[in-house]
């Protein structure tokens, strides 16, 4: 058998059962992770820009704003911006830089007048983006090398990378304004997200100290309250019960159900919706979830996946679904 | 003849390993249940138990249980076609996957959760990758049977490795084009027992049994197979059909574990390597030990997996490797020793 033995050898490791296709498989996956969990990953919070930048109302080019990737200095007003980031897209439209942006990534779907190309932020094609000719390219994860290959060519780039606070996020929004020559009306809708945050966790009573499981997908990953989306629930008293799995999750810990079953939530929120197809019934009809009190009580609420995978403006929809959905929950509880 | 006495001997202690560990499985979880209550609920099987909360019982009966089965059903399919296709392609190294299996689930997995319809996937998922296993062996069958010439047993692995890369591209390039799946079909390939029900127990049933049963009828065989296949064919075998039969069976039980379980890495190589160790190379024996401690491993290695960092979980298929990959030196260390 000596002869066959290194063929066989080479088949086993070829075939792609065990040992081939993990590692490419994790490779790519570990993106995935990124971009749909991780979204509020704080693998870098110091690069999130928290130092303020004390640049002046004007918009006197040459500006220099502070990304995740440190320091981006931008000489001339930007009129040709690419965008690989669905929440760059959504902030750089919500401070009314939409009409210098010439495109958006395969995942920017919001606003609807954002223009959709099939350039990827998560297979990012260095060629295609540099064929747009951009005068300045937002990302948020650093796929490989993109910022340094982008900056190779020519290109100016500016990381802005899933936040760890909502400071975090408000401060992108701020620095996309110096950016983009739109500071003032950045600061405006950083004002009203303030105003409207502000409301919404004051409109929070009597659901204080509920209980809820966050699901991110139908394996029961969620999140604890160290994440950017756990953060939020925080603000409004909720409690979290994948936070007694916090310890070595990274912040997103994949639950086992009987655990979920016995914690027996008052309040569940599916940000798989899209992705998973998860919804209320198919929440309800999953072995033994019919005892939990959401379940019971029609308190399992299905979230925009997107909205809830973002930082962006519309981080405050977010919250006011939450919100209305733990008053609800607080007013049967009491009625 | 003591071989006899002694192999009978290892059965029981099989057995009784394997009871072990399904009671294991069912007291220790994440929810704190007390073991009064488990056996409590044990006693009053089939009834509403008395003083054991609706909770709990709740737990036992569609969250504990059927995890413990299907742990076991995946572990003896596992474990039974690993044996079985060590011995026909005479390969110390086969696994269940050898011939495209892995391969052909990922990718029917794959084609449902980018492409099918949103909602069932709770069904769909594992009937796809069911079916997707089936027709990746099947393609390394008939491929490895017709174009490549030379030893059938050499021209099938070769044809499964051909089938396997085939496949897989097919699938990486389908994921690429919906990225947004990438995470679903990873936390799928990573092993779920996680969302485990009676479903799964349903679907991977009989598939399981009519294999298992299958290879367990020609374990006899296998020893005589193993030798080569002149030296069968001129016992009287007909390897080419045995063959067959074991591919068919193998494929059968390995395509319900990768439908119910994912992709769970190991159990096919290790634990009939640990049972040759232990009561040497008959098949007669390997065979039904393979499926009583390949359903006891997996039993446990799922207990490790939602116990360690409970209340969250670790992929089961990352705790099958980790054991198994340094297992797996030590064997090839003492075969390397021992030839």
């Amino acid at each position: 058998m000596g002869g066959d033995t290194g063929t066989h050898l080479d088949s086993f490791r070829a075939e792609g059962g065990q040992m081939g296709r993990p590692r490419t498989t994790l490779y790519v996956v570990a993106c995935a992770l990124v971009l749909v969990a991780c979204a509020s990953d704080g693998a870098e919070p110091t690069g999130g820009g928290g130092s303020r930048n004390p640049v002046s109302p004007s918009t006197s080019f040459p500006v220099t704003v502070e990304g995740s990737n440190g320091s981006v200095t931008i000489q001339d007003r930007p009129t040709r911006i690419v965008s690989l980031s669905p929440t760059g897209t959504e902030d750089l439209f919500a401070i009314g830089a939409g009409d210098q942006v010439i495109a958006v990534d395969d995942r920017s779907n919001f606003p609807s007048d954002a223009p959709v190309t099939d350039l990827s932020g998560f297979e990012p094609n260095i060629e295609a983006i540099a064929s747009y000719e951009p005068d300045l390219v937002v990302y948020s994860t650093e796929i490989g090398d993109l910022g340094s290959s982008l900056r190779s060519v020519g290109l100016t780039a500016l990381q802005l990378d899933a936040p760890v606070t909502l400071e975090d996020a408000y401060e992108q929004i701020e620095q996309l304004g110096i950016a983009t020559g739109h500071q003032d009306e950045a600061e405006v809708v950083v004002a009203g997200m303030r105003a409207e945050v502000d409301s919404i966790v004051e409109s929070v009573g009597p659901a204080e100290g509920l209980t809820f499981y966050y699901e991110l997908d139908d394996t029961f990953y969620s999140v604890t309250s160290d994440t950017f989306i756990g953060q939020l629930f925080s603000l409004l008293g909720l409690e979290n019960i994948a936070d007694a799995a916090g310890k070595g999750s990274g912040g997103y810990p994949q639950l086992s159900a009987e655990y979920i079953v016995e914690a027996d939530p008052d309040l569940i929120f599916l940000a798989d919706t899209k992705c998973c197809g998860q919804s209320p019934r198919t929440v309800a009809n999953r072995p033994g979830w019919n005892t939990i009190a959401a379940v019971e009580n029609g308190n399992v609420v299905p979230l925009d996946d997107d909205v809830a995978s973002r930082w962006g403006p519309r981080v405050v929809d977010l919250l006011r679904a939450v919100a209305d959905a733990a008053n609800a929950a607080a007013d049967e509880a009491a009625a | 003849m003591s071989g006899v006495v002694a192999r009978r001997r290892t059965i029981v202690l099989g057995v009784v390993v394997l009871a072990a560990a399904v009671l294991a499985g069912l007291l220790v979880g994440p929810a704190r249940i007390a073991m009064s209550d488990v056996f409590g609920w044990l006693v009053a099987f089939g009834d509403a138990p008395e003083g054991v909360s609706e909770q709990a019982s709740t737990i036992l009966a569609n969250l504990r249980l059927p995890r413990v089965l299907v742990g076991g059903l995946v572990g003896a399919s596992l474990a039974a076609s690993g044996a079985a296709y060590q011995a026909v392609f005479r390969n110390p190294l086969a696994d269940p996957y050898l011939l495209g299996s892995a391969a052909g689930a990922g990718l029917g997995a794959t084609i449902v959760v980018a492409y099918g319809p949103s909602g069932s996937v709770e069904l769909t998922v594992p009937l796809a990758a069911f079916v997707g296993a089936l027709v990746g062996v099947g393609l390394a069958y008939g491929l490895g049977r017709s174009s490549l010439g030379g030893r059938a047993a050499t021209s099938l692995v070769l044809a499964g490795v051909a089938v396997a890369s085939f496949l897989t591209a097919v699938q990486t390039f389908l994921q690429q084009q919906r990225s947004e799946t990438l995470r679903q079909v990873y936390t799928w390939i990573l092993g779920r027992l996680g969302t485990t029900g009676w479903d799964d127990v349903r679907l991977a049933l009989p598939s399981v049994l009519l294999a298992v049963a299958t290879l367990w009828a020609v374990r006899r065989l296998l020893d005589v197979i193993e030798v080569g296949d002149v030296e069968a064919e001129s016992l009287g075998l007909h390897v080419g059909r045995l063959r067959l039969v074991v591919v068919a069976a193998a494929s059968l039980a390995t395509a319900a574990a990768v439908a119910v379980g994912g992709l769970i890495g190991f159990v096919g190589i290790i634990v009939p390597h640990t049972v040759r160790l232990m009561v040497g190379g008959s098949y007669r024996s390997v065979l039904p030990l393979s499926v009583l401690f390949g359903a006891s491993f997996l039993i446990l290695v799922d207990l490790i997996a939602r116990t360690v960092v409970s209340p969250a979980e670790i992929p089961i298929g990352v705790i099958t490797a980790f054991v198994g990959a340094p297992f797996f030196v030590a064997v090839l260390r003492r075969r390397a020793r021992t030839t």
